[in-house]
């Protein structure tokens, strides 16, 4: 820190100054605003009963539920829907950027046109194009799509048969638990055998043998462990199975899609980062291709790709606040949405709900700059 | 002593040049690629194959309501956006003061198209006139209420007007917003950069929408009583906000690329900080990231679709609000819309990275041969 | 002479339509040194690279070791595992240690059990006067150090033939000395080497052939004595002139 002189002191307290005296006024307007609209402050009204219906809780809720439960459940839908979405587009964008990089001259091109249309379209209205597009022009449930008589497709969103667990599960459970054990014990075994004289030995034919015997003994004890609930059209909807909405399906499709073409962006930078001699010394070396892929390129890689590649997974669970357009109920939707509108108080709803998105943040930038200060370690000179 | 003359070179063997050998090593080099070449090209038939279908073979072109799009197998239904092509353009924008959007359409690409060419001079006396004339100009024209024009309330703007609006607005505050924040944020003054700190990182963190939200219902409550802003406003507003955090991260990427000896010739020739930073330190590091502006530019010009969740029209939340006439009710008219918007949206922004990559070669080639 | 260990026979490259190699006949015998040297874009580098096959030829024949380079994945893998190679621009992996970067080939392709490579290693570490750098990553050492550490790598293959490509020419002035050391130590061992170069003060030192190439074909080959005293060629003479005044 360089010494300050007094005209920089002088500039701060200035700003500082003026920083306070425009808070002072907001807060005077805010109140005497409130107090004029016979609205509440606090947080009082989190523990009151809500009075509304959600159409996706992961949670048990009910229309008695407080607001604080609407907000926990928003706040779950808003994390399965980012984090099926985070997987999703990673496979999506790993298999496209690496298919940017193919010299296959079709597969390449046939990438990078996806990357280009999908990148270059707002994200807000891919959503609806999913959902009001497609989505909602699908047959009533009457007449709903069906794929075996077990799984249908219909404007009220995706009807699958649900797979419910017996007691008999725990033995199934108790059996795989058994095969993870000997896994890690089997593999350990391997790497002390092969490190004392250099015998290698697969460790799977013996791991197989393991996961048979357990299975069968399980099997044996508890008989077949699930059973389905075939859903059936009775009424005016279909009965049994689970149903997933179809604000949800529009929501994680085009989520998934549309963050797909930005990973696939930043695997081909990722893996074009990597110098070409590398490769030629890993073959100079023997290695073949795939392990030199495994053990030089993808580590190298990994590197260049982790830092935007989180930036990306924020930016997904950021988007999915979009889920207000389609009414999906995530955090914004039922939060910063419906209860807003009818408890009325702005400034506390919006306040926690952008506090939950910036702590998601600042974790996420904290844990990146760990990783960043692990890899910086390793001096870069090539 | 022999001197020797070089064998004269031969062209490559036939079966390693032209289209076969191109095929050969490009599409069927290993079972494996033939194998993906095959399903790559089954996939992108099937694809075009539909999309030809769908936009052609099976579409409608004239009529004048929904009967024209009720065949039995039915594609576009493109009079649908025959229809109310006026509307997306302009939105409610009165019919007989429409030329004035023109208007402000092509003043602004007279000042835009020389500022885009490298090449082209007069880059200051540009600025000047698309940073200080033209602002004021397109405001007037657009809003009207002096000159003898008749005042259009923002209410009416729609459709891609107001979606360039609010790019527009957006594009030129956030970039002098940014560059402040930027300088702020690798200020020596504490006080100062931690509040540009804090302020960069609260807007990267929160979603656009809850920036729109506490836009159009908590900045009311801010503001004394009767002091309001029109929606328009406040939207825009909180969008400058949003992206001049962006583009401070931008302009600081650029702000560290620049040696330190470049400071330190500075201050040897005696320059103040402000002289530094305006004549030495910022030409070179906005140069620099350029396509990291265009990029936020992009992502900005896509971002103004948002805005129809607080309940402006932009093209996107027009063409939405259509959908709801029922003259023009059929299966086919939410994907036409869709199609046609996102083809807008499209052409704008793949057009602005194509430039971007434009300007990155045009730099490096500068560079290099400087 | 015994059989030759590489045998080039006829052998023609093109980079598109670029004829980047013209020609080429090379026997070299089990043992011997050969210095390649010749202007850039000689297409000397591209030999030897086509000797492991980073380059896939053309036209006529590269036999090593009685395997026929056509393709075939089988030979390939045999003839590298052979083969050792250092370049110019050293190619060590950054995120692996210097002791990882020595025993990735013998575990991954030569099976060895972890101890017996890291011996391995250690000893050859200790050859090119590096033991105490084992643990460290190649971004903490110096150019000389790095290039000695890819000598090693290279060696801890148990190669019978040796490839180096220019392997002085990205090394400050004062390190160079420490790698042509290593090198001409190297050499006395009995190793077959290829070594594209410009230190002209090795190739008299080790070389049993020098080479000179231009435009993509073998000028000259001589003995070092002859080729540096009496060259037969007057493109020799030139080059020579060059390359000894400065």
């Amino acid at each position: 820190m360089s010494k300050l002189l007094h005209r920089d002191v002088l500039l701060q307290a200035l700003v500082l100054g003026a920083l306070v005296l425009a808070m002072v006024w907001l807060v005077a307007n805010v109140q005497s605003n409130l107090e004029r609209q016979n609205i509440n402050s606090g947080f009082s009204f989190l523990s009151e009963r809500a009075g509304f219906g959600i159409n996706q809780t992961l949670i048990e809720y009910s229309e008695d539920s407080s607001f604080a439960r609407v907000l926990t459940v928003g706040l779950l839908n808003t994390l399965v829907v980012s984090v099926l979405g985070i997987g999703l587009a990673t496979v999506l964008g790993f298999v496209l950027g690496v298919a940017r990089l193919s010299r296959n001259w079709l597969v390449n091109k046939t990438a990078m046109i996806y990357v280009e249309i999908f990148r270059n379209v707002p994200l807000l209205l891919q959503i609806m194009f999913w959902y009001f597009g497609v989505l909602r022009n699908l047959p009533s449930p009457r007449e709903a799509v069906s794929l075996g008589d077990a799984v249908f497709l219909s404007n009220r969103g995706i009807v699958a048969p649900a797979l419910e667990m017996t007691a008999a599960a725990w033995w199934y459970g108790a059996a795989l638990a058994v095969s993870g054990v000997a896994y890690f014990w089997l593999r350990r075994r391997a790497q002390f055998l092969r490190l004392a004289d250099g015998t290698a030995q697969s460790i799977w034919r013996p791991l197989a043998m393991i996961a048979m015997a357990s299975l069968a003994f399980a099997a044996l004890l508890g008989g077949v462990p699930f059973s389905f609930d075939i859903p059936a059209f009775k009424g005016f909807n279909f009965r049994g199975g689970i149903t997933v909405i179809p604000e949800f399906v529009a929501l994680l499709l085009a989520l998934s899609l549309y963050t797909a073409a930005f990973i696939a962006e930043i695997v081909r930078a990722g893996i074009q980062s990597v110098a070409k001699g590398q490769r030629e010394a890993a073959a100079a070396l023997g290695l073949p291709d795939n392990t030199a892929l495994r053990l030089v390129v993808i580590p190298q890689a990994l590197r260049v790709i982790i830092p935007p590649l989180t930036s990306q997974y924020l930016n997904l669970t950021k988007n999915s606040s979009l889920a207000v357009a389609i009414a999906y109920p995530d955090i914004v939707s039922v939060f910063a949405g419906t209860t807003l509108t009818q408890v009325g108080q702005a400034v506390e709803i919006i306040f926690i709900t952008m506090m939950i998105y910036l702590t998601l943040s600042l974790l996420t930038s904290f844990a990146m700059n760990r990783y960043n200060a692990r890899i910086a370690v390793v001096g870069h000179k090539s | 002593m022999s001197s020797w003359t070089p064998t004269a070179p031969r062209p490559a063997p036939s079966n390693t040049v032209g289209f076969v050998a191109w095929a050969r090593a490009n599409l069927f080099a290993t079972k494996l690629d033939t194998a993906l070449t095959l399903l790559a090209f089954t996939l992108v038939v099937y694809v075009i194959e539909v999309i030809f279908g769908w936009a052609i073979i099976d579409a409608s072109f004239t009529g004048d309501d929904r009967t024209a799009c009720l065949k039995e197998v039915q594609g576009a239904c493109w009079p649908f956006i025959e229809a109310k092509f006026g509307q997306f353009i302009y939105g409610r924008y009165p019919g007989a003061e429409r030329w004035r959007v023109d208007l402000v359409f092509l003043s602004g690409l007279i000042g835009l198209i020389p500022m885009l060419m490298p090449n082209v001079g007069f880059k200051r006396a540009n600025m000047v006139y698309l940073l200080g004339f033209y602002p004021i100009f397109a405001f007037i024209m657009l809003n009207g209420g002096m000159l003898g024009l008749a005042t259009v309330d923002t209410t009416d703007w729609g459709g891609l007007l107001v979606t360039l609006v609010v790019a527009i607005t957006g594009i030129v505050a956030s970039l002098p917003l940014g560059i402040l924040l930027a300088l702020g944020r690798r200020s020596d003054l504490p006080i100062v950069r931690a509040l540009c700190i804090g302020f960069i990182e609260i807007f990267r963190g929160v979603p656009l929408i809850t920036v729109l939200f506490m836009a159009s219902v908590m900045l009311p409550l801010f503001l004394p009583d009767g002091v309001n802003f029109d929606k328009l406003v406040r939207c825009l507003i909180g969008v400058a906000l949003f992206s001049s955090a962006y583009m401070a991260e931008v302009v600081r990427g650029g702000l560290q690329a620049i040696p330190k000896g470049q400071y330190e010739a500075a201050a040897a020739l005696g320059l103040g900080y402000w002289k530094t930073t305006r004549l030495i330190i910022l030409p070179q590091a906005l140069k620099l990231v350029i396509p990291g502006i265009v990029n936020t530019f992009i992502g900005l010009f896509k971002d103004t679709t948002l805005v129809l969740i607080v309940g402006l029209f932009d093209l996107l939340g027009i063409v939405q609000l259509h959908f709801t006439d029922a003259s023009w009710a059929t299966p086919e008219t939410h994907i036409t819309g869709y199609v046609f918007a996102g083809a807008v949206f499209w052409l704008f922004c793949f057009a602005m990275s194509r430039y971007s990559i434009f300007m990155e070669n045009h730099l490096s080639t500068d560079r290099t041969s400087s | 002479m015994s059989d030759p260990v590489i045998r080039i026979n006829k052998m023609n490259k093109w980079f598109g339509n670029f004829h980047v190699l013209r020609d080429i006949d090379l026997n070299v015998a089990a043992g011997e040194k050969i210095v390649i040297c010749g202007p850039s874009g000689s297409g000397k580098s591209t030999l030897i690279r086509c000797i492991n096959r980073l380059e896939a030829h053309q036209e006529g024949e590269i036999e090593v070791e009685g395997l026929t380079l056509d393709g075939s994945l089988k030979n390939l893998e045999e003839i590298r595992s052979n083969v050792g190679m250092v370049f110019q621009q050293f190619n060590l992996f950054p995120h692996m240690t210097v002791l990882e970067n020595c025993t990735l080939s013998p575990i991954w392709v030569q099976q060895k059990s972890q101890a017996e490579a890291e011996k391995l290693a250690r000893e050859l570490l200790e050859r090119v006067r590096i033991p105490d750098q084992a643990d460290k990553y190649p971004g903490q050492l110096s150019g000389g150090q790095q290039q000695r550490v890819a000598i090693a790598r290279a060696l801890c293959m148990n190669p019978r033939i040796m490839l180096f490509d220019e392997p002085t020419s990205a090394l400050d002035p004062e390190m160079i000395k420490e790698v042509l050391d290593v090198m001409v130590e190297l050499a006395n061992e009995g190793i077959t080497m290829l070594c594209v170069t410009h230190e002209m003060g090795f190739a008299r030192q080790v070389a049993d052939r020098v080479i000179f190439m231009d435009e993509g074909e073998i000028v000259e080959e001589n003995a070092p004595q002859t080729f540096f005293s009496n060259p037969e060629n007057e493109r020799t003479k030139l080059f020579l002139s060059q390359v000894l005044t400065h």
